[in-house]
Order: C-alpha cells, then structure tokens, then sequence
C-alpha cells in the first residue's frame, strides 16, 4: 500500500542549522527505507512564495501567484513511501525529522488503473 | 578629452543600458540579479577604460561582451556550491570562442520582449508585475516607483526583491510567449502598461489629479511595444493613452480641481497627441483583429474630434459601447454606456440603466456610479436623490480632488 506523507511547517519553523540537519537526517531515513524496499519519492519544496496556482473555468486558464490557501503553516516537502498498511505509514511518519516542528499528514494513495508505471518503477529500483 | 569621454558612457548608459541589461539577463540564464550585477561593472569599466583608449565603435556590443566576462568570472566562482552555474558559464565562455558566433547584440530586440514578457509573468503577484516592469523595463529607481505608487521605498524593494526571487526559484522561463500563448500574455502586459498609465492618469489615491511622468513612462512603453509588437491591441492601447493624455492640460484646473470631459477647454486639448491617436485607431481598427483597448481609443477618438459636448456623435458612442460589452461585459463598461445613452436619450433613460445596475450589487461601492446617477438626479431635478448619490460618492472616493469635486456639486444643489 502506498501513502503519500505530506509535511506542514510555518516556513521560519527551523533555523538554518536545524534545516540543514534536517536535510541531512531526511536523505539517511530515505536511503534507510529504500534498502527495505519502502522508498517511491521525497523532497522538501522551495519557499511557498515561488509558488503559482492554476485554474481553468469555462475553457480559460487563469494562472495567478500564490499557493492554494494562504496559511500560517504551509506544505514543505512529501514522502511517498509503499508500505504494509496505514500504522507503518504513521511510524515511518514520525520518523520524519521535520515531525519535530511540524505536522505530518498521512495521506493513502488510491490507486487508478491504467496508469503509466513510472512510480512503481522507482520504487522497484532502489 | 576626458571628461568627453565620460559623457559619452553617461550618455551611452541613459540611451542602452535597459538594452544591454535585457541581453546580459538572456546570456546570464534569467539571472536577473547576476545580470545586474554585470551589467554595472561593465559600466564602470568603461568609465575607466575609454578616456584612455578610444571609445569603442559599437558601444553597445562592448558593454555586452564587458558585462558578459565579469558574470562569467563571478559564475565560476559560484560554481562551488551550484554545479548549474558552471555549466552556463563555461557555455557562454565557449560561445565567445567560436569565430562562427553572430554579433553579440543580434537579436536584442527580442531580448527586450523577452524582459517585458517576464516582468509581465502571469504568475507573479498582480502589483509586482508594475513595479518590475518600471524598474527593469524602463530604469526608473525603487525611489521613483515609491513615489509614483504613493508607496514607501522599503515596500517596493520588497516587492521587486520578491518577484525576482520567484523568477529564479520557480524558474519562470526568459522567453517570448509562443504563438499560442500569445493573446493571453500580452493582455497581461498591456494591462500592467495601462495599469501604470492610469496611475499616472487619475491617481488612485492622494492630493494630485495627475501625476504626468507615470503616463510619460506608460506611453514610452506604448511606443516600445508598438515597435517590437504592433498588435492590433497594442497599437490600440497607444492610441487609448495618447487621446487620453492629449486631455491633461485641461482636465484640472490650476487650483488642482477636476474639470469634466464636457465643461472642458477643448482649446487646451494636445492636437499632436489626438492627430497621432486618432491614425493609431484606423490603423488598429483596419486589422479587423482588434480588441476592447481599440474600441475604448475609438470612443476617445469620437469625443476628440466633438466641438463641444452637445456636438458629440453619442449615437456613435452608444453604438461602440454595444460593441465593446460583447467583448468585455464588466460592470464599468455598464455603467459608460448608461452615461451616453443619458446623453443620447435624456436623463431619465440613463437613470432607468444605472439604478438596475446599482441593485445588481457590483458597483455599489464604486464611486463612479453613485456620482453618474448623482449628475442624471441633478439633471431631472431630483434634488433629493441627488444629494444622497453625491453623499454616497463622497464617502466612497479615495482621491482629493475627486471629492472636493463632488462637494461642490452637493453645496450647488443646496443654493
């Protein structure tokens, strides 16, 4: 089962120090679940002010700045991780370091046939 | 000798440097600081070095090349802690090599286009695009633009800071929109251009009707666009500002009172500017292609060649707001055409029009309409109605002469 971890921080939650720590603990949890078999994909995202909204209403694109909701805290980075079910998706949750200062929400994915195998590809890599 | 010499790269910088800086931002990969940056020491390089050598024959293309070494010595030294940037700079380096590589400031036109276009980015906040544009596009200060926008200087340094920061981080690519992005890119750049234009036009806010070097600079980009582009719209929006502008002498009165379209003196009225508006809306109306800024340059026009108020063609300005709500059915195209179907018809039709778009909500906090439909009461000697319509406007306007406008107006009702 693959779950989707979606992390959430106010974006001066950390001080440079910490995020660099938290960088370099972030890619040791990754190679960890990749020898398992566990690991799909993670990264942190850049600051939400880089961030562009789209929408398309009655056949027209409208591209506008901003993210999706302006909140205080806002999402930073995601984990895809193929586990055995939704508690070790939770544990390896609080493993991530950015649990710490943030909120991690775990997110299940559903799975729609017919997709290009891309993803499962990666995974089947590592 | 010298002092020539340094007047030349003065005058050399007031002439390019918006030139150089658009290609320098091309070869530095949409580096817009980078290219800055570059561009600067290529200046003061030539502070230096042409009193002592001769002035370079094509001054432009020398400040390129200068300005091009010194990113590529500072994105080798940045190479350490961003590979990318190695890479550009070694490529560059090896262009310079390459006996086959074209003159190095082929194409810089486009690379103007290319930096409006960026300014311009959908994607970037609505009230950066403006300042962008007049920072990088025109070389106004972040002083000027404060100035102009009623802002504070730290407000839109931030502003610029933070536009220019997306550009980079979100890579917001350095390019001219394709063929099929087109319409909807340059609306986005000729609404920032008329954006500027307005703010320069009827201040949004504060103690001055105009504020004329805004709409100066807003007509220079006109006339940049219209030389890189001329699209049916951008010719349009050309013609739109310069017929608008032909009007500043007259529209406010020494005192810095607001005088209306029909109590002014057309004698005051800029012939050059309308003779030179009025060939851009044929031009622009001959392409068949045209769009909502040609049809507003053409109802100017049509009041730019009136007499006088009552001589007015309002059958043929009715007629063009018909065509313009076909293409743009906003609340304030609305309320124009209610304006001069008043004209046309008498008080009471353009009434019946602005009350039913009053209940439709959209412009009940628009000053604008409260002060039309205040005029028309005032016309059909509804004394009453009117004062309230002038009270509401009051309340509602930001702009000083605006108000001291419509106070007059309500202290008249009241003789």
């Amino acid at each position: 089962m693959k779950y989707m971890l979606l992390i959430y921080m106010g974006e001066n939650a950390m001080s440079d120090g910490e995020r660099e720590q938290c960088y370099k603990d972030s890619t040791a949890l990754c190679h960890e679940l990749a020898e398992n078999g566990k690991f799909i994909a993670a990264s942190p995202l850049q600051p939400v002010a880089t961030a562009t909204s789209v929408r398309v209403r009655e056949g027209k694109r409208l591209i506008t700045d901003g993210p999706f909701a302006e909140t205080r805290e806002q999402l930073g980075g995601y984990f895809i991780v193929d586990v055995a079910d939704a508690d070790e998706a939770a544990a390896i949750a609080s493993r991530i370091p950015a649990a710490k200062k943030g909120t991690v929400e775990v997110r299940a994915i559903l799975e729609i046939p017919n997709l290009p195998r891309k993803l499962e590809t990666v995974g089947a890599s590592s | 000798m010298m002092s020539d010499a340094r007047a030349r790269v003065d005058e050399v910088y007031r002439a390019e440097s918006r030139r150089v800086l658009a290609t320098l931002i091309r070869l530095c990969g949409g580096d817009f600081d980078l290219a800055e940056e570059a561009m600067h020491d290529a200046f003061a390089s030539a502070v230096e070095q042409w009193p002592r050598e001769v002035v370079p024959a094509n001054p432009r293309a020398w400040l390129i090349s200068a300005g091009k070494f010194k990113a590529i010595d500072v994105m080798r030294r940045r190479a350490k802690h961003d590979a990318s940037l190695g890479q550009i700079a070694e490529r560059l380096n090896a262009q310079s090599e390459d006996p086959a590589e074209k003159a190095i400031d082929e194409g810089i036109e486009d690379d103007r286009l290319r930096l409006i276009f960026t300014c311009c980015h959908p994607a970037l906040a609505a009230e950066a695009r403006a300042a962008l544009t007049l920072r990088e596009v025109c070389g106004l200060t972040t002083e000027e633009i404060a100035r102009a926008f009623l802002s504070s200087p730290p407000t839109i340094a931030q502003r610029i800071v933070r536009a220019k920061a997306k550009i980079k981080s979100a890579k917001i690519p350095y390019q001219i929109p394709s063929r099929a992005d087109l319409p909807e890119r340059l609306g986005v750049v000729l609404h920032v251009v008329y954006l500027v234009f307005n703010e320069g036009y009827s201040a949004s806010a504060g103690a001055s009707v105009t504020r004329a070097d805004l709409s100066g600079e807003a007509i220079r980009l006109g006339r940049l666009l219209m030389a890189l582009l001329p699209e049916p719209e951008v010719i349009g929006l050309l013609a739109l500002m310069l017929i608008h502008e032909s009007r500043r002498a007259a529209r406010s009165t020494a005192e810095g009172d607001l005088v209306l379209l029909e109590d002014q003196d057309r004698s005051l009225w800029n012939r050059e500017q309308i003779a030179e508006g009025l060939l851009l809306v044929q031009q622009a109306l001959r392409t068949q292609r045209f769009g909502a800024y040609t049809i507003q340059a053409a109802i100017a026009a049509v009041h730019a060649e009136a007499k006088s108020s009552a001589e007015t063609d309002w059958n043929q300005i009715t007629a063009l707001y018909d065509l313009l709500r076909r293409i743009d059915r906003s609340p304030v195209i609305e309320l124009n055409r209610a304006v001069a179907i008043a004209m046309r018809d008498g008080p009471a039709a353009g009434l019946e029009l602005i009350d039913a778009l009053l209940a439709g909500g959209d412009l009940s906090d628009y000053h604008l309409a409260h002060a039309a439909r205040a005029d028309l009461c005032r016309r059909s000697n509804r004394t009453a109605d009117a004062k309230t319509a002038y009270e509401r406007a009051i309340a509602l306007t930001a702009q000083e002469p605006e108000r001291r406008f419509l106070e007059k107006r309500l202290r008249e009702l009241s003789l």
